[in-house]
């Protein structure tokens, strides 16, 4: 029996649940080259603010066991490049949904960020990230307190008439169930949980942090479990769909995400690793389905 | 870019805490460096390519951390997946008839794949090899079968010329219309800063996916912010921002 892949997210059809996460992808046309980008459900572009940013000092890497950690710091060209050239170029190559990663520095950023994607033809969701450790004052001071994250999901769904709009949650919280319940409140159309844990890496020989950030966000299958618990406990908390994120590395983690709640399931620290993760994860599905006996992955979802 | 598993054909000490590796498979690979996934570590490790053959290559590398001493114990007969056709090396076109190469350390990997395209072109070459001690050395004899001239430098003159190889620079004056060097950052810049011709310098950096998308390398130039793994590791050397 033809296996059925295709999932609905936020009023939008995508052909697959998976999709890569931001900032492992970049803005897809990196790979474009590489691989038939058409087989991925959708695409989280890296996070975008209203100016550009070089990011942090190298290193901004680190290898852990399980993992690794990064502190790019939101490196990125601005929110005009990002709407009037990198989309516009993926919209043409790209088929599937274009899913836009905003950051910002104050709730007016924020703001005035989301408006710009929600204008942009080619974009098909927003998310707000409320949840970057990398930058100081930017994101996580947001999603670390469930009224701010509110604050923030109230202030760019008031500007986004058009699109669905995610907010993006960082595990670096005591309750993280608090916050999403806060930004479905706000009107959240949907959640993107979990974000890095903040995490630090020391080069015991000359007696310094690895990254020049000093920390950075850990991610990697050694965060699996953590993430499959908070999307089981946010999806069976909230009523709004859920892009599970966090240690996704095969396509029996995007089942067993699916399990736990996730509509779509983000795929991270995997592309770094194997950059070629999400094409074979889509491949590997339909036979992990028919091993587990599902015809339709829409049928999984929030199953336990 | 792709991503093939080879088998390891050879893993030896060849100098002190220098190992070659030899890979083998499906083809011959293209690209400036490889990404070489280590059994029990979760990112990839980029190593330049010394040679290519029919049905691989050879890299040089020494045991500078738990991923590297990890490789070194690897048997023959290992698969090891290798995502290669990475990074933009040295342009050999840039050099009209006399190149100067300049090495630091195993810096003379990469301008050891370089000078054969070199010397394919009919070029001349001047190689100039620095290393810490004598035991140290590698590919002196590869650069001597290709190079016009070959000097050797050492800190403790244990080998060849005493001192750095800007020493070498100095005493030796080569002709040149285009420099090439590899080695570590404050040897480069010694290089570049002494050097008033034109030359390119190949970079190192902590990368994450090797192939330009995850922004983990990114280092300020000249020309703005690029990543280390893809718009180089080989810079223009008045690109570069010390």
């Amino acid at each position: 029996m033809v296996k059925d892949l295709s999932v609905q997210l936020g009023g939008l059809r995508l052909k697959n649940p998976v999709i890569p996460a931001s900032g492992t992808f970049g803005f897809g046309l990196e790979l474009a080259g590489d691989m038939d980008l058409n087989v991925l459900g959708g695409i989280s572009l890296k996070g975008s603010t209203r100016e550009a940013r070089y990011g942090n000092p190298v290193p901004r890497i680190a290898d852990c066991t399980g993992g690794m950690i990064n502190s790019v710091g939101l490196q990125n060209p601005g929110m005009d490049v990002l709407v009037n050239e990198k989309v516009p170029a993926l919209r043409k190559i790209y088929n599937g949904a274009i899913i836009a990663n905003i950051s910002g520095f104050s709730v007016e950023e924020y703001r005035e960020n989301c408006a710009k994607a929600d204008a942009c033809e080619g974009i098909d969701l927003i998310e707000v990230n409320v949840s970057c450790p990398n930058v100081h004052g930017g994101g996580l001071a947001f999603g670390t307190s469930a009224q701010a994250a509110a604050q923030v999901t109230a202030a760019v769904k008031e500007v986004c008439p058009n699109k669905p709009v995610f907010i993006k949650l960082s595990p670096n919280v005591t309750d993280i169930v608090e916050i999403a319940r806060a930004c479905e409140d706000a009107g959240a159309d949907g959640l993107t949980l979990i974000n890095t844990f903040l995490g630090m890496r020391f080069d015991i020989a000359r007696r310094k942090p690895v990254l020049a950030n000093t920390m950075g966000g850990f991610s990697g299958p050694a965060i699996f479990p953590i993430a499959l618990r908070m999307v089981y406990q946010v999806a069976h908390a909230c009523h709004i769909p859920v892009m599970g994120c966090g240690g996704v590395s095969s396509a029996r983690d995007v089942v067993e995400m699916m399990m736990a709640g996730a509509t779509a399931v983000q795929v991270g620290a995997q592309n770094l690793r194997n950059p070629f993760a999400c094409p074979e994860i889509v491949s590997e599905l339909p036979s992990v389905m028919e091993e587990l006996h599902i015809d339709s992955l829409k049928d999984i979802i929030a199953c336990i | 870019m792709q991503k093939k598993d080879y088998t390891v054909t050879e893993n030896r000490l060849i100098a002190a805490d220098t190992y070659r590796l030899v890979l083998s498979g499906e083809g011959p690979v293209e690209g400036e460096f490889v990404h070489l996934e280590i059994p029990g570590y979760f990112l990839r490790r980029p190593f330049s390519v010394c040679e290519t053959s029919q049905d691989g290559l050879t890299l040089l590398y020494k045991t500078v951390g738990e991923g590297t001493r990890a490789l070194a114990n690897l048997p023959v007969g290992t698969t090891l997946s290798v995502v290669s056709g990475l990074g933009k090396g040295f342009s050999a076109d840039a050099c009209r008839e006399n190149a100067l190469l300049v090495a630091g350390g195993l810096g003379a990997a990469p301008l050891y794949l370089l000078a054969k395209e070199l010397k394919a072109q009919g070029k001349h070459i001047t190689a100039i090899l620095g290393f810490n001690k004598a035991d140290e050395l590698v590919l002196q004899k590869e650069f001597e079968a290709l190079c016009d001239q070959v000097a050797i430098t050492t800190l403790d003159g244990s080998v060849g010329i005493k001192g750095f190889v800007t020493d070498a620079l100095k005493s030796l004056q080569p002709e040149y219309d285009y420099f090439y060097t590899c080695g570590p950052m404050v040897m480069m810049k010694a290089v570049c800063d002494m050097l008033s011709g034109p030359g390119e310098a190949s970079l190192e950096e902590r990368m994450g996916c090797g192939a330009g998308f995850c922004y983990g390398c990114s280092i300020q130039t000249t020309n703005g912010p690029r990543r280390v793994c893809h718009d180089g590791p080989v810079f223009k050397k008045e690109e570069i921002l010390w």
